[in-house]
């Protein structure tokens, strides 16, 4: 087959995963935080998650009716061929998931607030390129919620209160979300670069699954602060109440400027999609997040 | 806690039996409405123009679901809730004009829809969030596609329910509002957190 339509149908492949199937590592935490919840409506809430977890794989219908703004990360080795090709597959592999699946058309001109109808637009679906060694092509869909994105946000801290300030502008923006980003949420934390990278990198470690915390031990320590800290709220599932309001926290950095701390907080909702896969040069596929077989 | 089951229309004088943490479940006929058709159905009113259905009894859902289409007939494939916060500026004019009895949503409401909520009767049954194909499975029927120029999350779709729930009352008739009641706890822990973080208030 031609690598052009290889990539296609790949990438409609880890649409579909995305799109029914929520990652085990967010499965196992929400199966942990319903046993865990003392909140009688919290359970509740939780109770209805597991269940629709469990109807979408059966029904093969996408978890959430927001199947998310339509995002790919891609590794490309150097040496892979048809890179400039890419691009179209991607364009077309989303036309398709959304004809097929179904997933909802979730692009709208900001100007004439018309709905393409086919998930894709001007910059969408969105690209974040890497360049890395080799001749394989890596995939990675994040289908972002609305619910969540909503609530993100970024800001300049004032650099002489270091990491405190850092801790005090998540809390601050957890206690602001409240119920709208559909929690429990996962965190993706970033300080660092400028606004634009802080933001960047918040979103992208929302990529890293939820067992995995930072290499760095003094960053999975903050990590784990963080954690405990946002659960104290009591906002609990859905902002019912309960102490299940964060399932997760990720931490990125980049460096700073020396007058500036930027820093940035990317929520998502627990329906944290995404989904992974590698082409080989020889057209050989590895499906990386999800064990199905299509 | 008590657990309701309402067939619509629902009368005023039912929906004021419901208290906050009771449990609802609706079976007639619900109508979805986002930002746009909100912003379109109150300029209808203004007009003086009818809107496709008469709204007096039912349940208004804040939800854009995925449709697909089989012959001539529209299929809900998935139709969770959407966050509720974007619709309060419309919602007091909404519930006062259209005197519908129920508001379906995730993420709560203010304190200008729970004024009007008291005002005129009507009450905030939260659907859990994301959960779309539990809410897809009580649908039973769309029984038709209104403002489709509107796109398909924004159009108004009439669907017809079977117990659809189950939905916790997160605001009353009686100016109780639990998501308001959580936040405003949620504020109070703050200095706890931050203590616990070290941090200075």
């Amino acid at each position: 087959m031609e690598t052009t339509k290889i990539v296609e149908n790949v990438a409609f492949n880890i649409l579909k995963q995305a799109s029914i199937y929520l990652p085990e590592d967010v499965k196992q935490a929400l199966t942990q935080a319903y046993a865990e919840e003392t909140s009688e409506t919290g359970k509740t809430q939780l109770k209805a998650i597991l269940d629709n977890i469990e109807l979408a794989e059966k029904h093969q219908a996408p978890i959430c009716q927001d199947t998310g703004t339509i995002i790919f990360y891609i590794k490309a080795g150097a040496k892979a061929k048809n890179l400039d090709k890419i691009e179209e597959a991607l364009i077309n592999a989303t036309r398709k998931a959304t004809k097929e699946i179904p997933l909802r058309p979730n692009s709208v001109n900001p100007f004439t607030q018309k709905n393409s109808g086919d998930n894709t637009g001007r910059y969408i679906p969105f690209l974040h390129w890497e360049i890395v060694s080799g001749d394989s092509l890596e995939l990675t869909v994040m289908p972002k919620g609305g619910g969540s994105e909503n609530v993100c946000v970024t800001g300049m801290l004032v650099p002489g209160e270091g990491i405190n300030g850092l801790k005090k502008f998540v809390v601050d923006a957890v206690l602001k979300a409240g119920a709208k980003p559909c929690p429990p949420n996962i965190l993706g934390i970033a300080m660092g670069g400028g606004t634009d990278i802080a933001i960047k990198l918040a979103k992208k470690v929302l990529l890293r699954p939820l067992h995995e915390p930072n290499e760095n031990p003094e960053i999975a320590k903050l990590e784990k602060e963080i954690l405990e800290a946002v659960n104290m709220t009591g906002i609990g599932p859905m902002g019912l109440g309960g102490k299940t309001t964060v399932l997760g926290v990720h931490v990125d950095y980049a460096f700073r400027h020396p007058a500036s701390f930027p820093a940035a907080v990317a929520f998502n909702c627990w329906a944290a999609r995404r989904a992974s896969a590698r082409i080989n040069a020889d057209g050989t596929v590895e499906y990386l997040t999800h064990k199905i077989k299509w | 806690m008590a657990v309701y089951k309402f067939k619509t229309p629902i009368s005023e004088e039912d929906i004021r039996k419901l208290k906050v943490n009771d449990v609802l479940y609706i079976t007639g006929t619900m109508v979805t409405a986002r930002d746009q058709a909100h912003k379109r159905a109150l300029d209808y009113f203004k007009q003086g123009k009818p809107l496709p259905i008469n709204l007096e009894g039912l349940a208004v859902f804040h939800c854009g679901p995925v449709v697909s289409k089989e012959g001539e007939q529209w299929i809900a494939v998935a139709a969770g809730p959407t966050t509720s916060t974007r619709m309060d500026i419309f919602e007091d004019d909404f519930i006062k004009n259209f005197k519908v009895r129920v508001v379906i949503g995730k993420g709560g409401m203010g304190k200008k829809t729970t004024d009007a909520m008291a005002k005129y009767g009507a009450v905030y049954g939260a659907f859990t969030g994301g959960a779309a194909i539990l809410a897809a499975k009580a649908i039973k029927n769309v029984k038709s596609a209104e403002w489709l120029d509107l796109g398909m999350p924004e159009a108004l779709w009439v669907f017809e329910v079977e117990e659809f729930g189950p939905l916790a009352i997160a605001i009353d008739s009686h100016g109780n509002n639990i998501f308001m009641d959580i936040q405003k706890k949620a504020e109070e822990n703050k200095q706890k957190i931050y203590q616990k973080l070290g941090l200075s208030p």
